[in-house]
């Protein structure tokens, strides 16, 4: 089966989506789609509203006009935490993990929701609870042997490179084992190296997993060659959407990103 | 590598290794000198012990909502005073057991109010304003708490018998005199203590608590439910301060200054390390023991030595002991370290 025959049906659809603070506009009619399966990047110079967007859709911000819907359902409001219960997992530009414990930790806060155990039976570590701690402790195993950080499991995040503590990001996603995945930069600061690495990681989610992927991303380069469709943004504004070719031959997205010729 | 692992760890932890001398030796002092007999000796340790168990509980909850927040809470002291004051109230009309449930009730009734009113519009807004927010708190419930309940001093009667019981008689000259209802209160407190400590520490909420603390935004979105750890935290936070006021209301009497009191949980909590709760555990015994032993030992020397008065050092010993302290060790006993990357 090639690629495109796994594309599937409409996961998310974003339709006229504005956001404003303050009087500013952040985004201005946004629409988009994503289907199952898919890797979609959202790309832009910076301040395009690329992360609003992706707040947007987490739950984090709610839009002042338009819709967006999950699974064919509209969603009136949103908090991130419904977000994570409807299998919609993130990371962050900037790094938000919890810098004192374990990188092993940080991937168990992860599989929060899927604990069912009661207070009581997590305190005396019986029966159930215990089996379940387990349980959520291999899975958790999986991820870490996935991204090739065995070695760092025991120690603080915080003491990690910067290109490790995105992977632990990634991993605490993973975790949750979500159906749509958000990476909001994963790639920036990072060396060529680490970002050839966390390209491979992202395809091997998407292949292994089934996982659709929304990434932003400012840099063009390391993305158009990993995404299915592509949509820019430019002040805010949708400049162009397609296959990576037809976005490269956008003129107003060359304009945005080179300049406009006098 | 080990050798230079332990000489690491070493210069690291010199503070504590220095605390743990000074505090052995000042405990060693009057036995050796025969300042006191140790019949007298421990007896004083044990009332130190049993004094620094109860600022572990009050230390506890301090420990458990920064843990969870962030952020310090100053209400905890005020929290003692209308636990204890609800109680108090209460009981006049029905039995201590039930007054006692009812403002356990009324406790979390509090921390479902807090996590509505204060706590829910101030999610992903800076540390500062969360502090505020529990001053605010502070100085509500301290002038609520009186508005409803009353100024007066009330009384608590835990209804376990005051008379003291003297313990080793045949092991030192006179035995060791204590009061039965300490070592009950005290038996009791321990192992609530202990338990929460536990709990805190080994289960899958802790960790969730962990990481609410460090970073609302990044919790929520992994699926961790902030409003319902909060509620959790503030309502553990409520049963301690309950705990605590019944024990302290019952020797003190209920009153205003139960709130001050409580806040001798505060140096409990720096000392211990702010998010450690085995930390909370023993920098309440190290506390609780070293004051009662300078309020003892050093008043009496003080008093030989230069003519002074001596006294009243048990009031300000905790503070001067965690401020040595966090000059040399920012992050406290067993806090977590910070480690930054620039």
């Amino acid at each position: 089966m090639t690629r495109g025959e796994q594309i599937g049906d409409v996961l998310l659809q974003v339709e006229h989506a504005s956001l404003t603070f303050g009087g500013v506009k952040a985004l201005a009619d946004i629409s988009f789609d994503v289907r199952e399966h898919e890797i979609r990047a959202i790309i832009g110079p910076n301040g395009a509203g690329k992360s609003s967007l992706l707040n947007l859709i987490n739950g984090v911000y709610t839009p002042v006009a338009g819709t967006i819907s999950y699974r064919g359902r509209v969603r009136p409001r949103m908090h991130p935490y419904d977000a994570a219960r409807l299998g919609i997992a993130r990371t962050f530009q900037s790094l938000a993990l919890f810098k004192g414990m374990s990188v092993l930790d940080n991937i168990m806060t992860g599989r929060t929701l899927k604990m069912h155990a009661g207070l009581l039976a997590q305190a005396l570590h019986i029966g159930p609870a215990a089996r379940e701690e387990i349980e959520h402790r291999k899975v958790v195993e999986r991820i870490i042997d996935f991204l090739e950080i065995q070695a760092y499991r025991r120690q603080p995040v915080g003491s990690l490179s910067y290109g490790l503590q995105k992977r632990v990001d990634l991993g605490r996603a993973l975790a949750l084992e979500p159906q749509l995945l958000l990476l909001d930069e994963p790639m920036a600061g990072m060396n060529l190296e680490e970002k050839q690495d966390m390209c491979r990681f992202i395809l091997d989610v998407n292949e292994e997993f089934g996982t659709t992927i929304v990434l932003i991303e400012h840099d063009m380069g390391v993305v158009m060659d990993i995404s299915d469709r592509v949509v820019v943004l430019d002040y805010g504004r949708k400049i162009g959407d397609g296959t990576p070719e037809e976005v490269r031959a956008n003129p107003e997205v060359i304009n945005a990103y080179l300049g406009v010729a006098h | 590598m080990s050798m230079y692992h332990t000489t690491a760890q070493l210069r690291h932890n010199w503070p504590v290794v220095l605390l743990a001398t000074l505090l052995a030796a000042g405990l060693a002092a009057p036995l050796a000198s025969g300042a006191a007999t140790s019949g007298f000796f421990l007896e004083v340790l044990l009332g130190g012990l049993m004094a620094g168990v109860l600022y572990s509980l009050v230390a506890l909850g301090f420990v458990l909502i920064y843990k969870a927040s962030g952020v310090f809470n100053f209400a905890q002291g005020a929290m003692v005073l209308f636990a204890a004051l609800a109680a108090a109230r209460l009981a006049e009309h029905m039995p201590l057991a039930l007054a006692a449930t009812l403002a356990l009730l009324l406790m979390i009734a509090f921390a479902w109010l807090v996590e509505r009113i204060v706590l829910r519009p101030l999610v992903n807004q800076s540390a500062v304003a969360l502090l505020m927010a529990t001053l605010g708190i502070s100085t509500f419930l301290e002038g609520f708490g009186q508005a409803l309940w009353g100024s007066a001093i009330y009384s608590i009667n835990l209804g376990l018998s005051k008379e003291p019981m003297i313990l080793g008689a045949q092991l030192f000259e006179g035995g060791i005199l204590v009061s039965r209802d300490d070592l009950v209160a005290t038996s009791v407190v321990g192992a609530l203590v202990l338990v929460l400590g536990l709990f805190f520490q080994k289960t899958a909420t802790g960790r969730a608590l962990r990481a609410v603390a460090d970073d609302h935004l990044a919790a929520q979105s992994i699926g961790i439910p902030l409003n319902r750890i909060w509620v959790i935290v503030w309502s553990v936070a409520g049963f301690v301060a309950l705990v605590a006021g019944l024990v302290w209301g019952s020797k003190l009497g209920v009153q205003f200054s139960l709130s001050e009191v409580a806040l001798k949980g505060l140096p409990v909590a720096i000392l211990g390390g702010l998010t450690s709760v085995p930390g909370a555990i023993i920098g309440g015994l190290i506390i609780g023991v070293g004051e009662k032993f300078a309020e003892v030992f050093l008043g009496q020397a003080l008093a030989r030595w230069f003519h002074l008065q001596g006294g009243g050092i048990e009031n300000w010993f905790a503070y001067v002991l965690v401020l040595a302290f966090l000059l040399v060790r920012p992050e406290g006993l067993f806090g977590e370290r910070h480690i930054d990357r620039v």
